[in-house]
């Protein structure tokens, strides 16, 4: 009964990860700058791969200053998340009594709302004439004339936290709704304080699941191209997503596209796997 | 009057820091959306000064509502229609993949369960992209356009419902089937009556989670979109944001906002209609159909 989704995954999900390989390691047609790919592995060149490779660090390191950018993006924003998301997922799950479903609803909301609606939203407020200007002026009391929207790195990391929150607050939520309360009363009992309680019960126990939400809004996040282009669409703040975005429909740079894609994969593929693993886990542990 | 330590020590003290916390947050994640929506019915040009209430950029403007104009709605049309074809297709898909990978022990079955999890973790670019390869470099029969995004949609999706579906299996156990199997039904026609209805609650939940998941899909449906006819709202909101758009581009968005809120305000309530009376789901409550993972 699983064969059809497990050829669907072969055909539509192991197959073009390989294409993009033979894209990567393939020649480039001299007249039409078109990539062509070479399927047999053995005849594969690697001259484009290289050429990314060689201009990320150095005296012509184009790449470098976007995947550093991406590096410090993606850690300041998800620590912001997390900042954010962990007490309010407290707080829903375990104090907020009959306000749950309520509660609740609001935190999904935003699941439901498209990405680009939200940063568009965003696009709208933080226009000159827009209402963080106006908010920032007292109503004219003040000159406030920021340039919200070309290259501010702070817009683009506040849109990044803005866009994943969510989706780190609902496993999170799962988590600690799910935490056992005779154990931390337990610990209470034994004498510790709120504080210790917390730190050596509470934590170590959602450790797991900590991770995996810091997972869940890292890897979209290495992906992410739309959120620089909406909110600052400039190359001062452009991210490993924007170089691939950039690259895919240029004429000769397919494969370079091809090459930063390896690169994302490669980098989030320890993360990913460590996350299957977390999940598979839990699953064998609740049947 | 008590001091501050003894307010510290107090064990009842309401959260005051938590609720503040979770308010701003709620606020913060809302509001922006709110103002967005209430300028589509703004009676201007403006999309930052209020000039007072109308409907004229959903259907009163002859040229530039969503209504008369031909780009607008066209991108509101595909939308819906690749959310139903999409769902149409993942939600079988998933739930015969869930099915299969439980009853089947081996290699085969858990490298499948692997590649699946793998689809859903990977940044969606990636997959974008890898496809987009496949449909220029390969000699296939589809072009760019909507069958090439349910296609990629399909794979990007199919791991909801088969991750729902498993979770939900491990949580029946195979005693009602061994039960139903002892009494004399044929291995299909357990699963046919006895396991297919009980897991009806998270197929519901996985198809609308798809559905609700393929509108506001960005990637995937840009790289592999074709002419101009097949860009749906949300590849129209990124091409025009940074324009010069009017509020008709607000409501074209509170439209797509409006859809996929009825579709999941109905879900609940079917949802709810479902699992009455399972104890399982019960105290799970809205989180069980968030696809709480």
């Amino acid at each position: 009964m699983a064969a059809p989704g497990i050829v669907w995954l072969l055909l539509c999900f192991v197959f073009p990860l390989y294409v993009v390989l033979c894209i990567v390691f393939g020649q480039v047609d001299p007249l039409f700058r078109t990539p062509i790919p070479v399927w047999n592995p053995l005849q594969w060149n690697p001259s484009q791969f290289s050429y990314v490779l060689t201009h990320i660090v150095g005296a012509d390191g184009i790449f470098g200053p976007a995947l550093v950018r991406t590096a410090v993006f993606v850690f300041t924003a998800s620590s912001l998340c997390l900042l954010i998301a962990f007490p309010v997922a407290y707080y829903v799950a375990r104090l907020s009594g009959r306000r749950k479903g309520l509660l609740l609803a609001l935190l999904i909301a935003p699941f439901w709302i498209s990405y680009m609606m939200r940063m568009f939203a965003w696009v709208n407020l933080l226009q000159n004439d827009g209402i963080v200007n106006k908010v920032l002026s007292f109503g004219g009391l003040f000159t406030v004339n920021v340039d919200w929207l070309t290259g501010q790195p702070v817009v683009v990391i506040l849109g990044l936290v803005y866009g994943y929150v969510p989706y780190m607050i609902l496993p999170l939520y799962a988590g600690l709704d799910r935490l056992s309360q005779p154990m931390l009363e337990a610990s209470r009992d034994l004498g510790a304080d709120r504080f210790s309680s917390f730190w050596r019960v509470t934590l170590p126990l959602c450790r797991p699941t900590i991770l995996a939400a810091v997972l869940l809004t890292c890897l979209p996040m290495l992906g992410d191209y739309f959120t620089s282009d909406m909110l600052s669409a400039s190359p001062k703040t452009a991210m490993v997503g924007n170089l691939i975005n950039d690259s895919v429909h240029a004429p000769g740079r397919t494969g370079q596209a091809g090459a930063f894609v390896m690169l994302v994969f490669l980098v989030a593929l320890l993360p990913m796997l460590y996350y299957i693993r977390v999940t598979s886990r839990r699953d064998e542990v609740a049947s | 009057m008590r001091g501050p330590v003894a307010w510290w020590n107090d064990p009842w003290r309401p959260p005051r820091f938590l609720v503040g916390i979770t308010a701003g947050y709620l606020a913060w994640s809302l509001l922006p959306v709110a103002i967005a929506v209430l300028y589509s019915f703004n009676n201007g040009r403006s999309r930052t000064t209020w000039q007072g209430f109308s409907l004229r950029w959903y259907w009163g403007d002859s040229t530039l509502s969503v209504w008369h104009n031909d780009a607008l709605h066209t991108a509101l049309l595909q939308t819906l229609k690749l959310g139903v074809i999409t769902t149409l297709i993942t939600v079988p898909l998933g739930v015969l993949f869930a099915i299969g990978i439980d009853r089947w022990r081996g290699r085969l079955p858990e490298g499948a369960n692997f590649l699946m999890l793998l689809s859903f973790v990977l940044p969606e670019v990636l997959l974008a992209v890898a496809l987009l390869f496949v449909l220029t470099t390969v000699a296939l029969p589809i072009d760019l356009g909507t069958t090439a995004q349910v296609i990629g949609l399909i794979t990007f999706q199919v791991s909801y419902p088969a991750v729902l579906v498993r979770a939900r299996l491990a949580t029946i156990g195979p005693q009602y089937e061994e039960a139903a199997m002892d009494l004399g039904a044929s291995p299909l026609g357990a699963l046919r009556r006895i396991i297919l209805p009980m897991l009806m609650p998270a197929i519901f939940a996985s198809t609308v989670l798809v559905f609700a998941d393929v509108i506001d899909d960005f990637v995937l449906v840009r790289y592999l979109s074709g002419a101009a006819s097949t860009e749906p709202v949300s590849v129209k909101i990124y091409n025009t944001a940074r324009g010069a758009p009017t509020p008709a581009l607000n409501a074209l968005a509170s439209l797509l906002l409006f859809s996929a809120l009825t579709a999941v305000v109905i879900g609940f309530l079917v949802y709810r209609y479902l699992s009455r009376g399972d104890t399982t789901t019960k105290d799970r409550g809205i989180g069980a159909f968030a696809g709480e993972l």
